[in-house]
């Protein structure tokens, strides 16, 4: 029996994390869906909603943010379906990793895709839609990371609960989709805002809702995810 | 032992729920016939005497308890608190319902249009959503215990949300002018209505506890019926098996 | 065919010990008074029909469930004890509890990093290694054949050198090769002083480990001694008896 110390809660969400998304580098398929629905998602409003009638300015925050939010659902799925196929998920639980450090983990993997997913859409949002992207890239970005991190703490607690239930696939977007829209409208409000030009100071009460969004259920679903796991 | 009581409770006449319906019965008369009509609304107004007193029972009352007896079950673990709050969802999603399809009855002839962001309709439009997710939750898991702590996690978050869906729709409604509603505020009615408000308030919170009370016994007396038929099959097994240390 | 495996050192310190151990779902009663001791470098092969508890037993033990009421101590903590329990045990089931897509060497050094193990990924080739499976150690899992799967399942679960190994029908799915790279694991462990927990309906492989035996039946046991001198066959009617009854 060697000498060890098992990682701390960080180390332990890094590691889970690490492997969450080599696995998903391994398969690729969730991310290329994700990416591939942005995209066809995108031409599909372009169409839908003439942007020669109403501004590009006016449409394009709304779509860029209806998109964020489903191809993320897409992304939350694969989540726990890896963890469900052989039990994995038992053999985590059995190990001296904390919870928390399991959902923090997940919820760090889920991050990095859906960003990975954003960087890709956004530019293709700007492109289709003629948007001054390069003025605004960095308070965009910004609140891309803000409306990211609320999506994924509640899309990773909803998914973890999915997973083990007959409907998973339907029941997490009528789950989640109620928690979105603290997040999509004052994403989208702030990114209108910024893509008119005023200043960044008129999103900020809109981006105050956002933080406050992120800091409340990031705490709350961390504090909840243990109570979604058997004992 | 218990369910030959249990179902003697459930042929018993539910006096709470005819009182109940009785009361509900003469406040719609005394709306109907015995309330002035009101100068600026119109007859229409009088949707406001089964919608108002609705939302806020609804979503206070009914999500309200969703969310504590949720916590409390998380706290507790007792699983009469779970069926405190799946009744109370499905009692409040009816009250939240009614709320929904009454605004637009109501705002139609009055506002010209169905719909509008209005702060309280928004939100009961939130919690109904969070009420049917809850009950779609509930219907997709079979083992008590997950279901429990599934639908206690969903309530306590949904409660979480409320204040957000407030924020929001407040912010929006600040930056984006909106037709400004006309609706009586409580205070400054008239003594007549004010009876008639009272009046309807008191009969719907009697209608939603006896509507509570006899969801609660039926999700009891199935519960019961289910522990009496797992405890027949292993309590003949058991007998045969003998503890050795 | 070897008998009985020595029993340990009479002042071995006990590794496993329950004590009025009872866990129930709800209102269904899976382990029902369980009380026994494990000590260092014993094995007890658990038998017993489907339905039992024996399941629920090591999930009791490796930290996955927690007692409803009673003691159970692995290595001196008292469950749920949190991280300090949880390392020292390896648990196997016959889920693998692997990822497909990595391949068997990921899977296994990704539990050497869990457990803290120093320098995992040589600890990881060792355990690969014991279950005669090196050759495989960069092709995904899911090329592997179902047996190989379950050595890969296997190296996983006793990669952190466990004072603690629980099995759960580990030998489902293992050929010949399999099942001897598994019994020498075991007994290898057992010898470096780890106590075993053997739920198998394999009889003979069973037997050829276990220092004790139990028969469970409706979360109790009803058969529970040190191994002696008793052949297979011998056993196998013992068991259907009891099972019978």
């Amino acid at each position: 029996m060697s000498v060890r110390r098992p990682p701390g809660t960080l180390a332990a969400a890094a590691l889970i994390a690490r492997k969450d998304l080599a696995i998903e580098f391994r398969t690729r398929s969730a991310f290329l869906a994700a990416l591939t629905f942005s995209l066809i998602a995108i031409v599909i409003f372009f169409f839908a909603w003439d942007a020669t009638a109403v501004g590009a300015v006016d449409l394009a925050p709304g779509v860029l943010w209806v998109i964020f939010t489903f191809s993320g659902l897409l992304g939350l799925h694969r989540s726990f379906g890896v963890e469900e196929a052989d039990r994995a998920i038992d053999a985590l639980l059995a190990s001296p990793v904390d919870r928390e450090a399991v959902f923090l983990g997940k919820a760090l993997a889920n991050l990095a895709f859906v960003l990975g997913v954003q960087a890709v859409a956004i530019p293709a949002v700007a492109l289709f839609y003629n948007l001054p992207l390069t003025r605004v890239i960095a308070p965009l970005a910004g609140i891309a990371v803000l409306a990211a991190i609320g999506l994924v703490s509640v899309g990773t607690l909803f998914s973890a609960m999915a997973s083990n239930t007959r409907l998973a696939e339907l029941l997490l977007p009528v789950l989640a989709l109620p928690f979105f829209v603290p997040i999509v409208l004052p994403a989208a409000q702030s990114t209108a805002r910024l893509l008119s030009g005023r200043p960044v100071v008129e999103a900020m009460s809109w981006l105050r809702i956002l933080i406050a969004f992120d800091i409340v259920f990031v705490v709350a679903c961390a504090l909840a995810f243990p109570f979604t796991l058997e004992d | 032992m218990t369910s030959s009581n249990r179902i003697a409770d459930r042929d018993r006449f539910d006096w709470l729920l005819a009182a109940a319906v009785v009361a509900m019965v003469a406040t719609f008369a005394r709306v109907i016939y015995f309330t002035p009509i009101e100068a600026r609304q119109g007859a229409a107004q009088k949707i406001f005497y089964l919608h108002a007193p609705s939302a806020f029972i609804g979503l206070y009352v009914g999500f309200g308890l969703v969310a504590l007896a949720g916590a409390l079950y998380l706290w507790l673990r007792d699983e009469r608190l779970d069926r405190i709050a799946a009744s109370s969802a499905e009692v409040g999603v009816v009250f939240t319902t009614v709320v929904l399809l009454t605004g637009p009855m109501w705002g139609k002839p009055i506002w010209g249009t169905w719909w509008t962001w209005d702060a309280r309709l928004t939100l009961t439009l939130f919690i109904w959503f969070v009420f049917v997710g809850y009950l779609i939750l509930r219907g997709a898991i079979e083992d008590p215990a997950t279901r429990a702590r599934y639908s206690a996690v969903l309530g306590v978050l949904g409660a979480l949300l409320v204040p957000f869906i407030h924020l929001s729709v407040y912010l929006f409604r600040t930056l984006h002018p909106m037709p400004i509603l006309l609706k009586p505020g409580r205070p400054s009615l008239p003594s007549d209505m004010l009876a008639t408000f009272a009046m309807s308030f008191i009969s719907l919170s009697l209608l939603f506890v006896a509507l509570l009370r006899a969801r609660y016994r039926l999700a009891e007396t199935r519960d019961a019926l289910e522990a009496e038929d797992s405890a027949d099959v292993s309590s003949v097994a058991s007998l045969h098996a003998q503890p050795v240390r | 065919m070897p008998l009985a495996a020595e029993l340990a050192a009479p002042n071995a310190p006990t590794a496993i010990e329950a004590i009025g151990l009872m866990r129930s779902f709800g209102r269904r009663v899976a382990i029902r008074d369980l009380t026994f001791q494990i000590r260092d470098g014993e094995c007890l092969a658990l038998f017993g029909p489907n339905g039992a508890g024996k399941t629920t037993l090591l999930r009791v033990l490796a930290g996955l469930l927690r007692p409803t009421r009673g003691t159970a101590r692995v290595a001196g903590v008292d469950l749920p004890g949190g991280a300090d329990a949880r390392a020292v045990v390896g648990l196997i089931s016959h889920q693998t509890m692997l990822y497909a897509a990595l391949t068997a060497l990921e899977n296994v050094e990704f539990s050497a990093r869990l457990y803290g193990v120093p320098d995992p990924r040589a600890a990881a080739v060792r355990a690969l290694d014991r279950m005669r499976l090196a050759e495989r150690a960069d092709s995904p899992v899911r090329s592997l054949s179902r047996g190989m799967q379950q050595r890969v399942s296997i190296a996983r679960a006793i990669v952190h050198d466990p004072r603690v190994v629980l099995l759960d029908e580990p030998y489902t799915g293992l050929d010949e090769g399999g099942a001897s790279a598994l019994s020498d694991a075991l007994q290898s462990s057992r010898s470096a002083g780890a106590a075993l927990v053997l739920v198998t309906h394999h009889l003979s492989e069973g037997l050829a480990l276990a220092t004790h035996t139990a028969i469970m039946r409706d979360g109790l046991f009803v058969q529970y001694e040190a191994r002696g001198t008793l052949g297979v066959d011998a056993y196998r009617d013992l068991y259907r008896d009891a099972v019978a009854r």
